[in-house]
């Protein structure tokens, strides 16, 4: 790994998340206590409606808590955070280019400064030659590379991703998972990362955050050994990743059983 | 090639329905049925079309009237876009210009005409600012919903990546709501003929209101018809004219 420059560090005590409406208040997270140390590869999963990205959303000044802290080192790096949405989010109107450097040019770059990082960030998830194609012109699997692109070309401290292959097709998702782990074992950035697939929490993160199901808690938080640099394919054959997968689901099934129990109520 | 014929013979198919009409129309005058003098047949008005060329009157109530509607179009539109999109942005704005769009857009109009006449004179300007006012309403309201329905991934996207607000109004809402901004130009177009022609009749002596008006007050049906089918050709060329800016404009709409 590249070792020098180490992503952001986050420290998130006691946060808690109440949505208050007319119809009455939903506690969508309490009693999130978390630190992800720099540089390192964080998934999230849960079941759905546990809060997972509202945390996310937190985290990316997207939303704020309703108590509790939560505090982002990321001296050194020229943006804190940049967010990966699960449909790309890519604007329609703007090329693929214009998109990739939008954070740039919001943020003053100097067009030549900005003209290269985003030449190097397409290069980086092998998007040159579609760089004047619109949005609607590319496939759901380039729409989030260019997402991808968007996010790192900012250089920030750390990545949040929000379920951003969920979309895509099965070879689609590996393929990209695989860039994905490829890209960040490079840069040495801090990655948090919601999923609601155990096995990509596995392939991808160094742990594993289980949440329960409404209000949000941690569960469980569970130390993924494999090293890296990883081969995904090899790794997801392997029997002692057939195992973690199994046990983590233990954990999980009761949550996501709680949570349409709840529905059906 | 091959899908290209096809798309010609389908667009062929579509001037079966008008040609026919026409043909009946000559053939039912020319067999005695009615009278030529109150209803004349595509040849007379085809006839007296080129007489009118010919001398140049035509082109100028043709020209009277396009100015009109081409300045009061632009003058009505682009506060409307601007207004529409603050509105969007600012619910301050909002609040203040709701209640006076709902109060005036339902007024006709052409209502306003003799306030414009005081406020104006008899000259271009009553027309033109006649025009600005009917197409203000249309485009406000379209660029007011096509901002504020720009999808919340995009609002999300912009503040994530540090956008100003200036980036948020240049970039995303003006850009997020132009579809909708050129249907309600769309409609904006037709409107601003339809408002102008009836001004042109009772407070204009040139403009193909005018001349409409003015054949039917001296009983020369054919110039009339030549008057109404002047308009149609107007609204059919000025609109394919303007597809044809939206697709350089929104090149991002998917075909």
């Amino acid at each position: 790994m590249a070792g020098e420059r180490r992503g952001a560090a986050v420290e998130i005590a006691a946060l808690r998340k109440e949505y208050v409406s007319a119809a009455g208040s939903v506690l969508a997270l309490s009693g999130i206590d978390l630190s992800v140390s720099p540089g390192e590869f964080l998934c999230i999963v849960g079941p759905s409606g546990c809060g997972k990205s509202t945390l996310l959303r937190i985290l990316a000044g997207l939303d704020t808590q309703t108590s509790g802290t939560i505090n982002v080192d990321a001296a050194g790096w020229p943006v804190q955070n940049a967010m990966v949405f699960q449909e790309s989010g890519l604007f329609p109107w703007m090329s693929v280019e214009a998109n990739v450097g939008f954070g740039l040019m919001t943020r003053g770059v100097p067009p030549f400064e900005a003209a290269e990082r985003v030449e190097a960030a397409l290069k980086l998830v092998g998007l040159t030659k579609f760089r004047n194609h619109y949005p609607h012109q590319l496939s759901g699997g380039m729409r989030q590379r260019s997402a991808i692109a968007r996010a790192f070309v900012t250089d920030p401290g750390m990545l949040l991703m929000d379920e951003p292959f969920a979309a895509l097709d099965a070879q689609n998702r590996v393929i990209l998972q695989a860039e994905l782990v490829r890209i960040w074992e490079q840069t040495g950035k801090t990655v948090i990362y919601i999923t609601h697939s155990i096995e990509e929490a596995l392939l991808l993160g160094d742990r594993t955050v289980v949440m329960t199901a409404q209000p949000g808690r941690i569960k469980q938080i569970i130390d993924v050994p494999f090293p890296h640099p990883r081969n995904l394919m090899t790794l997801s054959a392997s029997a002692e990743f057939g195992q973690m997968k199994l046990d983590i689901w233990r954990v999980l099934e009761a949550e996501v059983m709680r949570a349409r129990a709840e529905e059906e109520k | 090639m091959n899908a290209l014929s096809a798309k010609a013979r389908e667009r062929a198919l579509y001037l079966i329905s008008p040609v026919a009409l026409l043909l009946i129309w000559q053939v039912v005058l020319m067999l005695g049925i009615g009278d030529r003098r109150f209803i004349p047949a595509p040849t007379d008005i085809a006839v007296r079309f080129w007489s009118l060329v010919e001398n140049g009157e035509l082109f100028l109530h043709v020209g009277a009237t396009l100015w009109r509607v081409f300045a009061g179009f632009l003058a009505g539109s682009i506060p409307a876009v601007a207004v529409g999109l603050l509105m969007a942005m600012f619910k301050p704005v909002r609040i203040f210009v709701d209640p006076l769009i709902a109060a005036i857009f339902p007024i006709p109009k052409i209502a306003l005409m003799p306030l414009l006449l005081l406020a104006f004179g008899f000259g271009d300007a009553s027309k033109i600012a006649l025009v600005a006012i009917a197409v203000f309403f249309p485009v406000v309201i379209n660029t007011y919903t096509g901002a504020a329905n720009i999808e919340k991934i995009f609002w999300d996207v912009a503040r994530n990546y540090g956008a100003s607000q200036t980036v948020l109004f240049t970039r995303i809402v003006f850009f997020g709501a132009l579809p909708t901004i050129f249907a309600g130009l769309r409609i904006a177009l037709a409107v601003s003929f339809i408002v102008l022609v009836a001004a042109e009749f009772v407070a204009s002596k040139v403009g193909l209101g005018y001349m409409i008006w003015n054949s039917w007050e001296l009983l020369q049906v054919d110039i009339m018809f030549v008057g109404i089918v002047a308009i149609g050709v107007l609204g059919l060329i000025t609109s394919v004219l303007f597809q044809e800016l939206e697709r350089k404009v929104i090149p991002w709409k998917a075909e």
